[in-house]
């Protein structure tokens, strides 16, 4: 592992430390960002800090591969979008557009996000520590083992889950910056048909869209809720809780999460919409 | 200045406008670098086809006087309108808006600006206050005079817009050289009408300026309410409505930002339905009476006037608006990469709830920071 300067054919450089480099991007057009980003990856770096991040497009964007990127500031609209692998840490907020289509890898927030995080969402993992905006999740969807789960620790807008076909949201609203908000709001799940939302604590049944339930948990939904539960309290151990006063250990993190009853909504049939422009079935 | 005759002919790619705005609620003032380098960061947002600004603040020596910002086709037209200012107003000050020659900004019109008084002896038939008789002279000027549109009214504040990206714009303007303790910032990306100077925003009226981000669909029965009310649409983008809107809700039937966001973002029927009853009829009285002035479609518009400026999404939020604090300074934009380009450090940052304004007034003059 030895400190080397690596330079593109536009005689960009960064300061490469073997698998690692660090990426300053202040004053850089987003294109030109990406490229040094490819780049990078392209000499086998696999360990991307990139620092002085505003508002930047599409970084990390259809990246494929074990890949880890540190993002310090606020990167732009559709970060990770399409991507299949990395794994992204923001410290900071996000903007519109986080994950987009997102095919695999893991986005960890560590701040607030803007609308349509996880937007069409197949697989992977999306962990954001405060609020995040409107049309959360819409268009969701699963296949066989490819499950995509958001988790958020702050409060939602209206649409969470829109048109959902597949996966998971998990929404505790305990981290937010909205004290008088609702945990979320209006037309929640309007058009799902799939997947399932588990709120933490409960929300007014007009809120919901036609033809889904909110029920309690099961046995499986619990199981599920506290894998998920304990993967979200070790990556914000020590960060979390909205007036400081959560544990800042990962495992009493987890409980504290856990000591509020959740309920989770679903659609009440399987393909409630099947019938709905031509019947076929 | 006209609008291209093939404007439908745009191709269409994909992106939004942006807004952005700054204000010192202490009056303390902020350089013009500020707004154009939050809407540099915000550059991929507009195509080019427009951008501005709205500055406040910025003519404390003629501060008693309106400021008319016109865009004229030539010195003919400017000539034309010269006249009818003359016959209605005293002007006390007169001098081409202050340009620089930038590549990008190509056949700009000519920008002058005249700082006004209202005559003293109008003629019989000008029976309103003297805010409506300077309505009466914008609206004259940019349906009557050919080649010619006044795009800017107030006292002690500007518009400044034009075709080209924001920044382009700015360097024509030169509004590195201004100092204003409100701005606000534009970046267009025409999507249904012409991108031309007159088009571009900010939209004003007196000292009101909006910039939008959206569309607003119900364009057409505002337009017509409007005129029921002696204001002309004549630029030819959805968003004058809002500001001639905002007018007439505010100044002329004396409803408060809080009252006209209502109208403007109405709740849904349902919402109104679970309410008290005394609220719920309230609700259903300004529906009756200002159905027409609702806005449907996607927006994130900023309203500024010289009490404060008042960011408002649609009630679904189709927009993007944040908005964020700093000690006396309160931030609003589509993006809060823009505001943290000029503010690094955030007492507070959020975004607004669908249709709930945030409404910022300056601290009273003279009163404790």
């Amino acid at each position: 592992m030895s400190a080397d300067v690596m330079c593109d054919d536009k005689g960009f450089c960064v300061q490469r430390e073997g698998e690692r480099c660090v990426i300053d991007a202040t004053g850089v057009y987003y294109r030109q960002l990406n490229e040094h980003i490819r780049a990078a990856m392209e000499h086998g770096v696999t360990d991307i800090e990139v620092v002085q991040v505003r508002g930047q497009r599409y970084i990390a964007t259809a990246v494929e591969g074990d890949v880890r990127f540190t993002v310090r500031g606020v990167p732009g609209q559709d970060l990770g979008a399409f991507m299949r692998g990395p794994t992204i840490h923001v410290h900071g907020n996000a903007q519109d557009g986080v994950g987009n289509t997102m095919d695999g890898g893991r986005i960890v927030i560590h701040g607030m996000a803007g609308d349509v995080l996880g937007y069409a969402m197949r697989d992977g993992r999306i962990l954001v520590r405060g609020d995040v905006g409107y049309r959360v999740g819409i268009h969701m969807k699963a296949y066989m083992d490819r499950v995509p789960v958001i988790v958020v620790g702050g409060k939602a807008g209206d649409f969470l889950g829109e048109y959902m076909a597949g996966g998971a949201i998990i929404l505790l609203g305990m981290h937010s910056g909205m004290a008088d908000a609702p945990i979320t709001g209006r037309n929640l799940g309007t058009g799902m048909h799939g997947g399932v939302i588990y709120l933490r604590g409960r929300v007014p049944e007009y809120q919901l869209g036609p033809g889904l339930s909110m029920e309690p948990l099961d046995e499986a939904d619990l199981e599920f809720l506290r894998g998920h539960i304990a993967d979200f309290a070790a990556e914000f151990a020590g960060e979390f809780g909205a007036d400081g006063t959560e544990p800042a250990d990962a495992e009493a993190l987890a409980v504290a999460i856990l000591s509020e009853p959740f309920v989770k909504i679903r659609p009440f049939s399987h393909r409630p919409y099947g019938n709905m422009y031509v019947g076929t079935n | 200045m006209q609008a291209p005759r093939d404007f439908w002919h745009f191709d269409k790619d994909i992106s939004g406008c942006g807004v952005f705005g700054v204000i010192d609620r202490a009056r303390r003032l902020i350089p013009g670098s500020e707004p154009i380098a939050a809407m540099c960061t915000m550059h991929d947002r507009g195509n080019g086809l427009g951008g501005g600004f709205a500055a406040y603040g910025i003519y404390p020596d003629r501060a008693d006087w309106y400021a008319f910002h016109l865009m004229c086709d030539d010195r003919d037209a400017l000539e034309r309108a010269e006249g009818v200012i003359k016959q209605f107003h005293d002007i006390r000050h007169s001098e081409p808006i202050p340009t620089r020659k930038v590549a990008s900004v190509k056949n700009p019109p000519v920008v002058w600006r005249f700082f006004v008084t209202p005559k003293s002896n109008r003629p019989a038939w000008a029976t309103g206050d003297e805010a409506d008789y300077m309505v009466g002279t914008v609206m004259h000027i940019n349906t009557k005079v050919p080649g010619v549109f006044v795009f800017s009214s107030g006292k002690d504040m500007g518009a400044f817009k034009g075709v080209g990206f924001p920044e382009d714009i700015a360097d024509f303007f030169r509004l590195d050289e201004y100092h204003a303790h409100m701005w606000t910032g534009h970046n267009r990306f025409p999507t249904n009408t012409p991108g031309w100077w007159g088009g571009a925003h900010p939209f004003t009226l007196l000292d009101w300026a909006i910039v939008h981000n959206g569309e607003i669909s119900s364009y057409g029965i505002n337009k017509r309410y409007l005129c029921q009310h002696g204001y002309e649409c004549t630029l030819m983008t959805d968003t004058e409505v809002v500001a001639y809107l905002i007018d007439l809700l505010i100044r002329k039937h004396g409803l408060t930002k809080r009252e006209a966001s209502w109208v403007f973002a109405p709740p849904f029927w349902d919402e109104v339905d679970r309410m008290p009853e005394a609220e719920r009829e309230a609700f259903k009285a300004l529906r009756m009476v200002y159905g027409p002035a609702l806005l449907n479609g996607p927006f994130a518009i900023l309203v500024t006037d010289s009490n404060g400026m008042m960011g408002l999404n649609d009630r679904v939020k189709l927009r993007p608006l944040v908005v964020a604090e700093q000690g006396d300074r309160v931030f609003m934009s589509s993006e809060e990469s823009s505001i943290r380009e000029v503010c690094r450090d955030l007492d507070r940052v959020w975004a607004p709830k669908a249709g709930q304004p945030v409404i910022v007034d300056y601290l009273p003059q003279g009163g404790a920071a």
